[in-house]
């Protein structure tokens, strides 16, 4: 067996290219999916009940199927929704990237969702009370009370999530985009270079992951209120 | 000032509150006792409308309380409450906690709430603490802080849930220290309280709970030294063994 | 739906008995792979929580090495460059193998290593969440270093970390759809093969999805049963998450 370190060399550039739409992926992920995950959970525990049934069989649905199933439903359906959109009913070309990112928001959303539903119920109830005696309005009470104790309770969680998001990006192998694992496959296969290859792109996830998971660690130490 | 008619409320099988009927003047102090379970923190947070009651009214001022009345957010701004968790905002130093219902609620301007907020805050003896956050201060001083952030907002009524039940002893006199100057200030109080030297002294009338009625209602001097109804008798024969 | 009914372009069959098959690899894959799962997951977890040596080291190391990595490129790892990393004779005879098998068994491996790191972390928790006094009690009462793992801390962890237990459960089913890529014709894939054949995409997701769903349900009514029949009333903590 051949281990040939200037096979990888010569194509940093490409890996890089591959390594920034993954980060592009993960930044918009992370993003759209804590925003569109907040408006789930509280929706989940509106008094609406028609609000919080949707919510709660969106979660579920989303929770329960493969990422890859949701990647395959969202590149069939988008063109189609683009097209009854604007197009008078007929399918629009869609540029991957677009796809790919609502793909990703969508899914992602409902494990933020349940991420978030949880930082709410380890506030404690009196809050709650506190806000509504002190007769603050309920968008005010979440916004400035509420949500940022929620948050803060679970932001460990969300970083984790947040890495293991990291990790889903290279699913987008099945519809052969050019995230890192991708750059690294079509380089593979132009070059015959496997072993190299993919053994560069797992040291290169370990990387960032293991980093990134011993920051949270450390975060986790310094989250606590600083009671007496 | 506040008047309590005929109010009653069940949690499904259960009754909570059974045809409470009570009257609070302007100015006066009054304690609500009896033993646990007897429905005190239910009734005094049906004042402030935290708790729907099934049927009576409740009027406070000219504010009135009844079965199917939701809009109760002008209710808050005359009516402060002091809970036994304290319930201060955690991620919100001690000069936010009282600042922010006075400018998101009332509207205030910055300069002018802060400015209250100092000067409640030196009040209840805690202008050193102003930027420390909740966690970093004691039980009695956190209660301290919770009473200035309700005081804030310029209640007419001011209701307290067992204030002191969550603090260590040495703690205890603290609050009711503050509590005994707004009394003495002329501020309208209802107070759930265990605390029967407080009661003795500075309340002016005992409204004693058991099973969710009103057993008794008398001034306080008369219903320490002479309690009527038996369930009084037998009640602060326990509480004031010790 | 009437698509599962008609006859396959290769006139064997029809499109149902594809469906079955997807299935059929996907339960097998998902719960071999969960047996591995649990017994490397127990012991590297019980690894961990080993005070020193080098036991606890090398747990360590697995249990990174493999949360950090994708599962897919793990699952490439096994597929693609394992065969070349061994010596000559093995490497051809991996590659050599029939084709499901040559795709199952690398798929087998890895979905059972990857869930048994995430396993080993719930395992370490859950017994670390023990109070200390129990192992004390064990050594006390004369158990060697496994028995006490076995009867005595084992047991409780299990308990207390069931809830996270199901949701891992419940993903090892949703993860087998990775072994698309090395040609395992799962059921993901086989919802892309009824796609390609006949283009009527919304029915060949629309069915492959509800199987999932159906899967997710029993696979959640199960371990819930699990849970209740496990429990014991002193450790009843929050019941399964839905």
């Amino acid at each position: 067996m051949n281990f040939n370190l200037s096979a990888i060399t010569s194509v940093v550039p490409f890996l890089l290219s591959g390594l920034l739409f993954t980060i592009e992926i993960t930044v918009v992920g992370v993003i759209g999916g804590i925003v569109f995950g907040s408006l789930l959970a509280v929706a989940r525990l509106s008094s609406n009940r028609l609000l919080s049934a949707f919510a709660t069989a969106y979660i579920n649905l989303m929770r329960s199927i493969p990422l890859i199933m949701v990647i395959f439903w969202v590149f069939f359906l988008v063109p189609w929704a683009i097209g009854w959109l604007t197009n008078g009913g007929r399918p629009v070309a869609v540029g991957a990237s677009l796809t790919i990112y609502v793909t990703f928001v969508l899914f992602e959303a409902a494990y933020y969702a349940e991420i978030v539903r949880a930082g709410f119920r380890s506030i404690s109830s009196g809050q709650y009370a506190a806000c509504e005696a002190l007769g603050l309005s309920k968008l005010h009470a979440y916004v400035y009370i509420l949500f940022p104790q929620a948050i803060r309770n679970v932001l460990p969680i969300l970083l984790t999530q947040t890495i293991i998001l990291f990790q889903d990006t290279s699913l987008v192998y099945v519809i052969s985009a050019t995230d890192l694992l991708g750059a690294a496959t079509k380089i593979a296969q132009r070059d015959g270079k496997l072993v190299e290859m993919y053994l560069t792109v797992g040291v290169i996830y370990f990387l960032f992951c293991y980093s990134a998971s011993q920051l949270v660690k450390r975060l986790q130490g310094r989250l606590a209120y600083g009671a007496r | 000032m506040i008047s309590i008619s005929h109010v009653s409320k069940s949690y499904g099988a259960f009754q909570v509150l059974k045809d409470c009927n009570a009257d609070v003047a302007r100015g006066e102090v009054v304690v609500i006792c009896g033993p646990s379970g007897s429905g005190k923190s239910t009734l005094i947070k049906t004042v402030n409308g935290l708790e729907t009651i099934d049927a009576g009214e409740i009027k406070v001022g000219d504010f009135r309380l009844a079965p199917g009345v939701t809009h109760v957010a002008a209710l808050r701004r005359s009516v402060g409450m002091v809970f036994q968790s304290f319930e201060l905002f955690p991620h919100l130093t001690v000069l936010s906690n009282v600042t922010i219902a006075q400018t998101k609620v009332l509207k205030r301007p910055k300069a002018v709430a802060e400015e209250k907020a100092r000067s409640l805050l030196a009040r209840v003896g805690l202008s050193a603490h102003i930027t420390k956050y909740p966690a970093q201060l004691s039980g009695g001083q956190q209660q301290r802080v919770a009473i200035a952030r309700a005081l804030a907002l310029d209640p007419e009524v001011m209701l307290f849930d067992e204030p002191t039940s969550a603090l260590d002893p040495e703690m205890v006199n603290e609050v009711l220290d503050v509590m005994t100057s707004l009394a003495k200030q002329g501020m309208t109080m209802i107070c759930v309280t265990h605390e029967m030297g407080f009661a003795r002294n500075v309340a002016n009338r005992v409204l004693f709970m058991d099973g969710g009625e009103i057993v008794e209602t008398a001034d306080a001097a008369t219903f320490f030294a002479a309690p009527r109804s038996e369930r009084a008798k037998s009640f602060l024969a326990r509480i004031l063994k010790h | 739906m009437s698509l599962l009914f008609e006859t396959t372009p290769d006139g064997v069959g029809r499109y149902i008995d594809w469906i079955w098959s997807g299935l059929a690899w996907t339960l097998s894959l998902a719960l071999g792979a969960w047996t591995i799962a649990l017994v490397v997951g127990t012991l590297v977890g019980v690894a961990r929580t080993f005070p020193g040596g080098i036991w606890p080291r090398l747990a360590r190391i697995y249990v990174e090495t493999f949360r950090n990595i994708p599962l897919l490129v793990q699952m490439f790892f096994w597929y693609f460059v394992l065969p070349e990393l061994l010596p000559q004779r093995l490497g051809l005879a991996i590659k050599q193998m029939d084709p499901p098998w040559g795709s199952f068994v690398p798929a087998l491996i890895c979905l059972g290593l990857f869930t048994a790191a995430r396993i080993a972390e719930q395992v370490r928790a859950g017994v670390q969440a023990l109070p200390a006094g129990q192992r004390a009690a064990a050594y006390a009462l004369g158990f060697s270093r496994g028995g006490m793992y076995r009867l005595i801390l084992l047991p409780q962890a299990f308990r207390i970390i069931l809830p996270t237990l199901t949701n891992e459960f419940m993903t090892i089913f949703k993860n087998t759809s990775v072994a698309l890529t090395i040609g395992l014709v799962e059921l993901t894939a086989t919802a892309r093969e009824i796609n390609e054949n006949t283009f009527r995409t919304f029915d060949a997701y629309g069915v492959v999805t509800l199987v999932y769903l159906v899967i997710a349900l029993i696979a959640w009514q199960l371990m819930y049963r699990i849970e209740r029949a496990a429990q014991l009333p002193s450790l009843v903590r929050g019941s399964a998450r839905k």
